[in-house]
């Protein structure tokens, strides 16, 4: 915020390695405990580490009842020194980095595993979104029960009257994230879409149709933060963290969402990094829907507020393209595995530019922003943040 | 211009009658201060005692001030619609079955933004008059009217799932021999009623407004002593299935508390008719009403008791009768509870003294037939769950609602006309 008095420290000496992710499916048997459990070794076995090595654990799952971070310590065979549980949804990734890199910077831990997985069984969706918060609860599931999907119907049918956006616009975000999801082995979605077909897709909210929505999925995301002389001593390939920015509840006055948290913060963003949008390479958004990917291009800073649909046409998301965005096809088309979905554009982002993102890598990538965005407490997301990170020189 | 309901056909009886589904009734404490305030058709809201401002969604704490003191206020109801979509996917069995399914974003001209249903004549960015009502749950939830009325606009089928609509259903009021049986049966005449049925107690008995009654068009004169269990279940299996909104009229009332009385014979009396009465009759018909909550055009939607205001405070001159009430209020609540299951609403409507010859020597106000047949009509329309009729029973229950301790010693003083 402007104003500030003291100049926040940086995230020196800090790193994010080994990023992990496996690979989602539609249904599961298995329980969040499975899928974390299968995300850690990934991630471990990845840094050539065992569960000694590991001394600070932070994890983000909705489906993990009645246990919490707690409960996976003892049946995991974790012994942290430093345990954090997040329930940010969407917002989790980043925040789950901020907590841990701050542990690391501060020696109350030397390597922070960071997990966020989800189960999905048949029928775990609706009974989420029944008790997903009080305020959901009681102000907008009794409501039509058109759970995420009708709330941010009415955040889009907002948008796209005061703006004039259309649903070819949002269709863009759609069909780019489905064409670089081609490209990513693991996505769930595997056919290529066309604006035809996102155009005729049936109403499932209106204005949100088919494939403005994501599919609930069971997956697992994961990585370590350590120290930069460790990861080096170890000859792991690593990412340095420029900035992050975190806001909750932000604009509380405003009647309805038209901007996230990152509106607040952005100045700060770009100052303690150093860097300008022109800097970014790749962007990685939080996608539940298209219309919060463009009010989050807007409130970072690439184009102004109700620039989004012109920002859009003018640009190509896709992975070869000028603006790539959400380059493993995002949740709208790689799944949202629960809360693994505030993971997935970090995971991804940390993999672009440490280089080893493979049939998704985003040529040069370098620098990449970060966005999260979670909780629909009631009308509106109520977490964002957003996080810069950068490969090697 | 919402579309006019019609008739409904005849009933298949092949057919499966649809079973109820429910609308999520899972609350926090604070928001069943919503639910209170719907059982009466109010539009309230938290407003802090501190600071003044106005809260949503109900909470525990004011977002202003953190002040805790949030008592219900009523809320001016305007607002504008300033976003909406239309449900076609539900993850919840109940509004699956009724898609498409309106609902919308209203900035309350109060300072609040609600989610809520919205009414199909409610112009895209209109100006609408929320209205906080019942939902099949029985859960108070906010309904977004236009601001102006329209034509049919009670016909619209999601405001139809929160009201109990007399209009095409069947209808059964006991008691055709009570002064308020006429007035009654004309309001729901009025309020096109397809079928009135009347129970008759003792029909061989002359009583002054029995040709009046017959000439009523779709009044039906059907044989019912609620004292005999037989004559219950016996009409109940003959129009027991098609029995849309029952009304419980039946009354016995005698002045006099205890020590005027020598004998129980009144008290027993009182409590056959008014407390049992209404056990045998919702023995008899509850299960059928509550397995056809979901029967179409005409299913079944409420049950109405008539009751007297002194069930909440004991009027000493009436003491018995007052006694008697209070059982019949109490096991209301308990048929509420078991009705809710099949979303049908049990509406209680209170009444002081009415115009009749058993409250003759009391004084005025006194609540004339035709006055208390409105509020029924009118309540049902609402789907309220309570409806408090005439100035002394409105009165009542302000007193009883800032203090029954006090009430209990002010309706000792209160004069009982000297009966």
């Amino acid at each position: 915020m402007a104003g500030r008095r003291h100049r926040r420290q940086s995230y020196d000496g800090v790193v994010l390695a080994a990023p992990a992710t496996v690979p989602y499916q539609r249904f599961s048997k298995e329980t969040a405990h499975w899928w974390i459990a299968r995300a850690l070794r990934q991630s471990l076995q990845a840094a050539g580490m065992t569960l000694r090595d590991v001394d600070g654990f932070s994890v983000a799952s909705f489906s993990l009842f009645p246990d919490t971070a707690v409960g996976l310590t003892q049946h995991l065979g974790l012994t942290p020194r430093w345990l954090d549980h997040i329930p940010m949804g969407g917002a989790s990734g980043v925040a789950a980095l901020r907590r841990a890199a701050r542990a690391v910077q501060a020696g109350d831990a030397d390597v922070v595993a960071c997990v966020s997985g989800d189960t999905n069984h048949v029928d775990s969706f609706r009974r989420m979104l029944s008790s997903f918060s009080r305020f959901a609860q009681d102000a907008s599931y009794p409501y039509g029960a058109g759970g995420p999907n009708a709330c941010f119907a009415l955040l889009t049918d907002h948008y796209m009257t005061s703006y004039g956006a259309r649903r070819e616009d949002f269709g863009r975000i759609c069909i780019a994230q489905r064409d670089n999801a081609l490209k990513n082995p693991h996505a769930v979605m595997k056919t290529p879409l066309s604006l035809d077909q996102y155009m005729e897709a049936r109403m499932i909210s209106d204005p949100i149709a088919l494939f403005d929505c994501v599919m609930p999925v069971s997956g697992a995301e994961a990585f370590l933060v350590m120290r930069e002389q460790d990861a080096r001593a170890a000859g792991l390939p690593h990412a340095h963290i420029r900035s992050t920015i975190e806001r909750h509840n932000a604009f509380p006055d405003d009647p309805i969402q038209m901007r996230g948290g990152w509106a607040m913060d952005v100045d700060e963003l770009y100052a303690m990094a150093d860097a300008r949008p022109d800097d970014i390479d790749l962007l990685q958004t939080y996608d539940d829907y298209p219309v919060i990917s463009m009010m989050q291009m807007e409130d970072l800073g690439f184009c102004k507020k109700g620039e989004g649909p012109a920002f859009v046409r003018q640009h190509d998301l896709t992975i070869g393209g000028d603006f790539p965005h959400n380059t493993s096809g995002g949740q709208l088309s790689a799944g949202q595995a629960g809360a693994a979905g505030g993971f997935i554009g970090l995971v991804e982002a940390i993999r672009q530019v440490i280089r080893t993102a493979g049939p998704t890598q985003v040529p040069d990538a370098r620098t990449a922003l970060v966005s999260g965005f979670g909780v629909i407490n009631f009308d509106r997301g109520v977490c964002s943040d957003a996080a810069i990170i950068s490969g090697a020189a | 211009m919402t579309s006019p309901i019609v008739p409904p056909p005849k009933k298949d009886p092949q057919k499966r009658t649809r079973t109820q589904t429910l609308p999520s009734g899972a609350r926090s404490r604070a928001a069943l201060g919503l639910t209170a305030a719907a059982a009466e058709g109010r539009f309230m809201l938290q407003v802090c005692a501190e600071c003044g401002a106005v809260q949503y969604p109900p909470r525990d704490a004011c977002s202003a001030c953190l002040s805790t003191d949030l008592p219900w206020k009523d809320i001016p109801p305007a607002g504008r619609l300033i976003a909406e979509t239309t449900v076609r996917t539900s993850t919840s069995t109940y509004f699956r079955e009724r898609t498409p399914w309106r609902v919308g974003t209203v900035r309350l001209d109060a300072g609040p933004s609600v989610i809520c249903h919205v009414h199909g004549d409610v112009a895209r960015g209109g100006a609408v008059h929320i209205i906080n009502r019942l939902d099949k749950s029985g859960q108070g939830v906010l309904f977004a009217l236009p601001a102006e009325r329209t034509q049919n606009m009670e016909d619209d089928p999601q405001l139809r799932e929160l009201t109990a609509n007399p209009k095409f259903r069947r209808v059964l009021i006991t008691d055709a021999r009570s002064e308020n049986a006429l007035a009654l049966a004309q309001a729901f005449s009025k309020a096109e009623a397809s079928i009135i049925f009347l129970g008759e107690a003792e029909g061989w008995r002359p009583y002054p407004h029995r040709a009046a009654l017959a000439a009523i068009p779709g009044v039906e004169l059907v044989p019912l002593d609620v004292t005999d269990t037989r004559s219950v279940a016996e009409l109940a299996g003959e129009i027991g299935g098609k029995t849309d909104i029952l009304v419980n009229n039946a009354r016995f009332m005698r002045p006099g508390g205890i020590m005027d009385r020598g004998d129980t014979i009144f008290a027993r009396d009182e409590m056959e008719v008014n407390y049992l009465g209404l056990m045998r009759l919702a023995q008899a018909f509850g299960p059928a009403m509550r397995g056809r909550g979901a029967d179409g055009q005409n299913s079944a939607a409420a049950w109405v008791n008539i009751l007297s205001v002194y069930a909440y405070a004991n009027l000493p001159a009436l003491g018995a009768f007052s006694a008697a009430s209070a059982a019949a209020w109490s096991l209301s609540q308990c048929l509420r509870a078991e009705m809710r299951p099949g979303g049908v609403r049990v509406m209680n409507v209170y009444t002081g003294p009415t115009d009749d010859d058993w409250h003759q020597p009391l004084p005025p106000p006194k609540v004339a037939p035709s006055v208390l047949a409105k509020a029924v009509v009118a309540g049902l329309k609402d789907g309220l769950e309570d409806v408090f009729v005439g100035d002394v029973a409105r009165d009542l229950i302000d007193r009883w609602r800032a203090g029954p301790k006090i009430l209990e010693r002010e309706m000792s003083e209160t004069d009982g006309g000297g009966a």
